[in-house]
């Protein structure tokens, strides 16, 4: 076994755009914005930056392909930079590779920038995009609710549960996300919801409703990343090290073989094991404080708390009920509001998840700061249920 | 001279209805004549479907497990959807022939099927596997819109002592009567009146044709018991008067519902005749376009323990009303609905790519792991079993006709298609096979985890832009029988 990136290297500073519809903002504009609250945070020069990392999905969408759109937005000084896009874990890769840059000892400190500017698309939802030359002969042209609504059947049928029981603890999950959010200033739905509106609100793919499904939104976060000798040297005390960094990639087995039943994340799963045993975690229920996770949809939320081990096996619904991650919950989940509220800009989600963390773990969250929590854990689910980049990464305080 | 015949048949006729009534319904206003003839239904293509795929659902409704594979495959239509690919190449590919068959197709009549029946009948030696199948396109407020229906008819013609029907002889008269004609560059028929068609075309040139094949074999028109006219039913009538046929042994022209099948309708007509008829019984087909051709063949004992999958009579059974008149303008293109901006996606098919995967794509053929004995889509160089993995142990296996079973699902309102919501799951078929597919021919509300489906070859999209078909498999939720 490697030894593995537990305490090897720590935040130096974070920053986030404001998410949401930003008819005002560009890439370019994103971009800055959450740069320039990472270095001003980090207290340090842009161009004490070794290496970056720049993590975007559609790169069709909005900037075009490669590292440029980065290095000509913040005018970085000739330095490495590699753009990285894996599904939704677009932003959770960046940060690997400025993480893994930091521990390797070629980098001082590494910048991770993760972007999407969705809404010039010019309709709702996601765009509609190629599966690959093959893919499109034969795969039929689903959507991301679509793909994830099918984990609610499989799950119903799997437990048994009555899908107007499994629908109330969807419900649950998306008005708990909007409460939280609603506490949030840089959130994209800022709404406090009811279970009614929830529960009624038109179909987008059956079972899931509209509220079912996570905002589309503009934005970016970034992370600078240094090892924490430096950070001492720079007169940090409090600092949030890395304690895991895991992903886990599908290879088709779900897809294309019997054994999968459709009703949970195999690579959550996987990588939630590895991030564990990474980061010494043994109970992570009681283990961890608060956790950001990959709510695309209602139905994701609920399945990934059985599958990174927060929940029994078939036992999600009634924990989501009775609460367990809620704010005031056990393991207090989607504090700033999640992919559901904060929205999901799907290049900057991984580390606006990271971004939330942070905050809290330095008791910087202003209103919906939680009780001195020390560790905390975000999940992304890239691509589909059938094929799927899960990443699982543990932030802990350290001093 | 071999005896030739019929070795195998089936038919197909698309599971969607529109009664005659609705059309009447949402078009007594430009003609309120429309309300008497609305009666019946007439069948109609669901959007994913087109001659092409009927026809390769025709053949599967063949039983032909016993028979070797056919030397040639004919391909009969007016409808065919790529003027210059052969479309019988692709039947072929879909139905896992051998690829050294010869295809063709042939086109341009209403006698098109019985011209390639003819053919193959004709022929010294070989097998024919012969598809006629039509998806004839009418304005709305056409007569042609209430008379025609959509379907296809498959024979397999050969010789030897496997043969269910013996053709005893054929006639054909070639007479250039345009009764009705559609251009290459149009989408309908331009019709002339039916009252000249009736009295210049079937009334004359009908007779002529089958009593002249009467005299050739000397058969007294009293001698047959089955009578196949691909006419209006008082025209039918009317020609079995003149020509002293026993009017009671006259087929069901499926009028009331279905309606006329163009090109495959008179093969349609057979189909339906020889699920019923008695060993040792005389069948008159009659096919008329631009002529006619007649022919009289003769039942053996083996018919009687022969039945096609579901036949003419299964796919009557086989029904789905669509009441919505708008919808099914919509799906038959006569009518433009806003899709929404995400069906603007223009996604140019990669010929190339299809090409070389052409044998799963249109075949539906995956892989056996000779390892471990995993089934899977697509067949891939390494086995996708996580116990196994094993590289460059797959052989080809054909999935087409595997049942299988629901294993999740949803119905999705933001898919772009032209019939929402996109209705897609994890199916598991035979074999441990777990793909993520299209359903199709299934009402919203309807789909269960464990619904039990069926393999049907269908349009996967159509590239407008480039006028551009691509086929693939769906499965469809197995009716009760």
């Amino acid at each position: 076994m490697p030894e593995g990136i537990r305490d090897k290297v720590v935040i130096l500073g974070m920053g986030c755009a404001r998410f949401g519809e930003r008819w005002d903002a560009g890439p370019e504009e994103l971009m800055l914005e959450a740069f320039t609250e990472a270095v001003d945070d980090a207290g340090i020069e842009r161009d004490q930056i070794d290496a970056a990392w720049f993590g975007v999905f559609y790169d069709e969408q909005s900037v075009g392909k490669s590292a440029l759109p980065l290095s000509i937005a913040l005018r970085l000084p000739n330095v490495p930079v590699s753009r990285v896009e894996n599904l939704c874990a677009t932003g959770s890769e960046a940060l690997r590779g400025a993480v893994y840059a930091v521990a390797s000892g070629a980098c001082d400190f590494a910048l991770a920038l993760g972007m999407e500017k969705l809404k010039d698309v010019g309709y709702a939802g996601l765009p509609e995009r190629s599966k690959g030359s093959f893919d499109d002969l034969y795969v039929p042209s689903y959507t991301a609710p679509g793909a994830f609504a099918q984990l609610a059947s499989a799950y119903a049928a799997r437990t048994g549960i009555e899908m107007a029981d499994l629908k109330r603890a969807m419900a649950h999950v998306s008005v708990k996300s909007h409460q939280n959010g609603a506490l949030n200033p840089k959130a994209h739905l800022r709404r406090a919801i009811t279970m009614e509106q929830a529960l009624e609100a038109p179909v987008v793919a059956y079972p899931l409703g509209l509220y079912d499904c996570c905002g589309v939104s503009d934005g970016a976060a970034c992370a600078i990343v240094t090892t924490p000798d430096l950070a001492r040297s720079l007169g940090r005390k409090d600092m949030v090290a890395i304690k895991a960094l895991q992903l886990a990639v599908s290879n088709g087995a779900e897809a294309g073989h019997s054994s999968w039943d459709g009703s949970y994340s195999l690579t959550t799963r996987v990588a939630a094991q590895r991030a564990y045993a990474e980061a010494g975690i043994t109970n992570p229920r009681e283990a961890l404080d608060l956790i950001e996770v990959h709510d695309c949809f209602s139905i994701t939320e609920l399945i990934v708390m059985e599958d990174l081990g927060l929940s029994e096996l078939d036992h999600a619904p009634r924990d989501i009920l009775d609460g367990v991650f809620d704010r005031d919950g056990a393991v207090p989940c989607q504090i700033d509001g999640g992919l559901k509220c904060f929205g999901h800009p799907i290049g900057a989600s991984g580390l606006r998840m990271a971004y939330e963390i942070y905050l809290q773990l330095l008791g910087r969250a202003g209103e919906r700061q939680l009780t001195s929590p020390s560790v905390g854990l975000t999940h992304n689910l890239g691509g589909i249920p059938n094929r799927s980049v899960a990443s699982v990464s543990v932030l802990g305080l350290t001093h | 001279m071999t005896e030739r015949g019929i070795l195998a048949f089936g038919a197909y006729i698309p599971r969607l209805r529109l009664r005659r009534e609705t059309i009447a319904d949402a078009l007594a206003w430009i003609n309120p004549g429309l309300k008497a003839q609305a009666r019946g239904e007439r069948s109609t293509c669901a959007w994913d479907e087109d001659s092409l795929t009927m026809a390769v659902e025709a053949a599967r409704d063949c039983r032909l497990d016993d028979l070797d594979a056919p030397d040639n495959l004919v391909l009969a239509s007016t409808t065919l959807p790529f003027t210059d690919r052969d479309n019988a190449a692709v039947v072929t590919e879909a139905l896992d022939l051998p690829e050294h068959i010869n295809t063709l197709d042939i086109s341009s009549s209403q006698r098109a099927g019985t011209a390639a029946l003819a053919n193959a009948l004709g022929a010294a030696s070989g097998s024919s596997l012969l598809i006629a199948s039509d998806c004839r396109e009418t304005r709305p407020a056409s007569p042609l819109e209430m008379q025609t229906g959509h379907g296809a008819a498959a024979a397999l013609v050969g010789s030897g002592k496997q043969l269910l029907a013996r053709c005893l002889g054929h006639r054909a008269i070639s007479r250039d009567l345009v009764d009705h004609y559609r251009s290459r560059s149009s989408r309908f028929d331009y019709t002339l009146e039916d009252r000249w068609v009736r009295d210049e075309g079937f009334l004359k040139i009908i007779p002529e044709t089958v009593a002249a094949l009467l005299a050739d074999l000397s058969v007294k028109p009293d001698s047959i018991d089955h009578i196949v006219l691909p006419a209006p039913a008082r025209v039918a009538k009317r020609l079995c008067k003149i020509l002293g046929l026993e009017d009671s042994g006259l087929a069901d022209g499926l009028a009331a519902n279905c309606g006329h099948t163009g090109a495959a309708h008179p093969l349609l007509l057979l189909t339906a005749t020889l699920e019923q008829a008695a060993p040792g019984a005389k069948i008159l087909l009659v096919g008329f376009g631009q002529g006619a051709d007649a022919f009289l063949f003769e039942t053996t004992k083996r018919l009687s323990s022969y039945q096609p999958r579901l036949g003419v009579a299964g796919h009557l059974k086989r029904r789905h009303e669509e009441s919505n008149y708008v919808r099914y303008l919509s799906h038959r293109g006569l009518v433009s609905i806003d899709r929404g901006n995400r069906a603007e996606f223009d996604n140019r098919a990669a010929l190339t790519t299809f090409y070389r995967k052409r044998d799963m794509v249109t075949g539906f053929k995956g892989g056996r792991c000779e390892a471990c004995g995993t089934v899977q889509f697509p067949r891939a160089a390494m086995c996708v079993n996580p116990e196994c993995r094993a590289p460059g142990t797959q052989t080809p296996i054909s999935l087409s006709g595997m049942t299988g079973q629901v294993k999740s699902f949803t119905e999705d309102w933001l898919a772009a298609t032209p019939n929402p919501p996109l209705q897609y799951g994890n199916v598991e078929l035979e074999g441990g096979v777990n793909i993520m597919m299209e359903i199709t021919d299934c009402e919203p509300g309807t789909l269960k985890v464990g619904t039990v489906v069926e393999m049907r070859f269908r349009i996967k999209s159509v590239d407008e832009r480039r006028g551009f078909t691509r086929y693939f498999w769906k499965p469809s939720p197995v009716e009760e029988r």
